[in-house]
């Protein structure tokens, strides 16, 4: 058995993995911040389930995966919006009756690749992923779409920042709170995306929230929490990577989930996080 | 002189009930008015109007220039890591949109609006730690460096400590004499009657307003509690007494000097 895979960076696949995982993780680091501060946890997560049906329906239709997911998430943002909740527990009421018939539709539209085109494999890819049998020019489309979600963050960090630690507050200084909180929920659904790209769409909740709440145990400040979270963020991506590479030589000839180590490596993050506050 | 707030005949109704009923007052720049009457009487109410929040069904509100809002309290996450010093800057530059590099203008303006509210001492800390006292210095601190011409001032003495209040006060006081007009509402008005020159009174929909020694008065109380009132002159100083179906019960006794 080998102990290390040699290769690793003149891999294409893998190439092509570390820049979805990259751009998944700096953009949702930094959304995933607002994400948390806000209480949207179930909301984003909710995104990422009906973003499914995007997934599924790009092997239906053979376009691109990201055009699918990303297609879908902007619906249930959409959807959640349109129920116009401000309070708490409406809002998780209206994501969850999102989340519930977006799923639904995966399920049908997954029936339907395996039916009509024989894609055997669909259902475990948009859900759990399949970083390194990605489209080869997937990565180079994750890294534009976090760079623009980054630059519509910065646009609106501020106003965003003071929606968050008060509505009211921010109306009375002059912020639309609604365009801003439907502008935000379309950076989530960008965010969502990119993660689903890079381990599914059940698990894209991982990338979004762990490292954000990780970095808010530790950081001082907004930006340096946003800053911090991308970066544990890309170094779980990334290190999930590296482990399920090597893995092909702990069990010769398969590799295990990419998903499963990236998720694992956000869990510790998280907990090493959470132990360093206490201590 | 024209008025930093003119509220006229304003009628709002909430859920098919009208909470407030062709409330009529004006305030002078530079006025400190409490805003009183008991919970559930309509101060929020009147509050979210004059900031537009909430639209009249009748009536309507002039402002003479920007409003300054500190809400009662700030529902925050103790982690949110935004520091009281960065929450006064985004009263400056919170509404604009792009990314913020600091500036050392904009920093010494923060110090400076610190050092007016006396929260320079805490300006590290994160707004969630402080006591109820420091976040009311730092909310006031966001909404003055505004410059607004009218603070408006939902019970800010609602969670504080008998000295916290008349610190809050002594501030509101030095506000009001540099031209801004204060509005700020308080379910007892006990701890305002020695600061407040204007009072607006609220009850049942209805509210009282006037110089604070005008509405406090007998028949003007009497009618808006729907009860007896007594206000008693002794010495130099009021008292007002306030019992259910007559004098007998004093439930109620404030103090004007
Ligand atoms: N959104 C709303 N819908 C229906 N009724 C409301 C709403 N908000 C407040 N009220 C009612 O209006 C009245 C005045 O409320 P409020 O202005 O909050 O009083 P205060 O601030 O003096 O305690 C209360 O009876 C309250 O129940
Ligand atoms: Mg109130």
């Amino acid at each position: 058995m080998t102990l290390l895979q040699p290769g690793f960076l003149s891999s294409l696949p893998v190439q092509n993995a570390l820049l979805i995982g990259a751009g998944a993780a700096l953009l949702s680091g930094a959304a995933g911040v607002f994400t948390v501060l806000r209480g949207q946890s179930f909301a984003g997560h909710t995104l990422a389930d009906v973003s499914s049906a995007g997934g599924a329906l790009a092997y239906l239709l053979g376009i691109s995966p990201l055009a699918g997911f990303f297609g879908l998430a902007v619906l249930g943002a959409l959807g959640v919006e349109a129920a116009g909740e401000r309070r708490a527990a409406g809002r998780d009421l209206a994501a969850g009756i999102v989340l519930g018939a977006g799923m639904g539709i995966t399920a049908l539209l997954l029936y339907l690749d395996v039916t009509l085109k024989g894609h055997g494999g669909a259902a475990v890819a948009v859900m759990f992923g399949a970083l390194f049998a990605a489209p080869p020019g997937l990565g180079r489309a994750v890294a534009l779409g976090a760079l623009a979600g980054l630059a519509g963050l910065g646009l609106i960090y501020r106003p965003l920042l003071l929606a968050t630690l008060d509505g009211e507050l921010a109306r009375a200084d002059g912020v639309n709170t609604k365009l801003l909180g439907g502008a935000y929920l379309l950076l989530l659904a960008l965010a969502v995306t990119l993660c689903a790209m890079a381990v599914g769409a059940i698990l894209s909740t991982a990338l979004l929230i762990g490292p954000a709440a990780a970095a808010l145990r530790l950081a001082r400040g907004p930006v340096a929490a946003m800053a911090l979270a991308g970066l544990l963020g890309l170094g779980c991506a990334w290190g999930g990577i590296w482990l399920a590479y090597q893995s092909y030589g702990w069990t010769p000839g398969h590799v295990w989930p990419v998903s499963f180590f990236i998720t694992a490596l956000v869990l510790a993050v998280y907990a090493a996080a959470a132990l360093a506050r206490r201590g | 002189m024209t008025h930093a707030l003119d509220v006229a005949g304003l009628c709002v109704s909430l859920g098919g009930r009208e909470v407030l009923h062709e409330v009529s007052f004006a305030l002078e720049p530079g006025a400190f008015c409490g805003l009183i009457g008991a919970n559930g009487s309509g101060k929020t109410t009147l509050l979210r109007s004059i900031l537009g929040f909430t639209a009249p069904s009748a009536g309507r509100v002039a402002l003479a220039g920007v409003a300054g809002y500190v809400p009662q309290k700030l529902q925050l996450d103790p982690d949110m890591p935004v520091r009281a010093g960065d929450f006064v800057e985004l009263g400056l530059n919170g509404h604009r949109f792009g990314f913020p590099f600091p500036s050392r203008a904009r920093r010494a303006k923060v110090e400076a609006m610190l050092a007016a509210v006396g929260a320079e001492a805490f300006a590290g800390q994160r707004i969630g730690e402080l006591s109820g006292g420091q976040q009311q210095r730092v909310l006031i601190a966001h909404a003055l460096i505004r410059q607004p011409k009218l603070l408006l001032l939902d019970e800010p003495l609602a969670n504080l400590d008998l000295r916290a209040s008349a610190e809050i006060i002594a501030l509101l006081k030095r506000v009001a004499a540099q031209g801004v007009t204060v509005l700020l509402s308080a379910h007892d008005m006990n701890p305002l009657l020695s600061a407040m020159d204007r009072i607006v009174y609220l009850a049942k929909g209805r509210a009282a307003s006037g110089r604070t020694q005008e509405v406090v008065r007998t028949e003007v109380l009497s009618a808006l509690y729907g009860y007896h009132i007594d206000v008693i002159r002794v010495h130099d100083r009021i008292i007002v007494v306030a019992g259910e179906g007559g004098a007998h019960g004093g439930k109620h006794v404030a103090a004007i000097p």
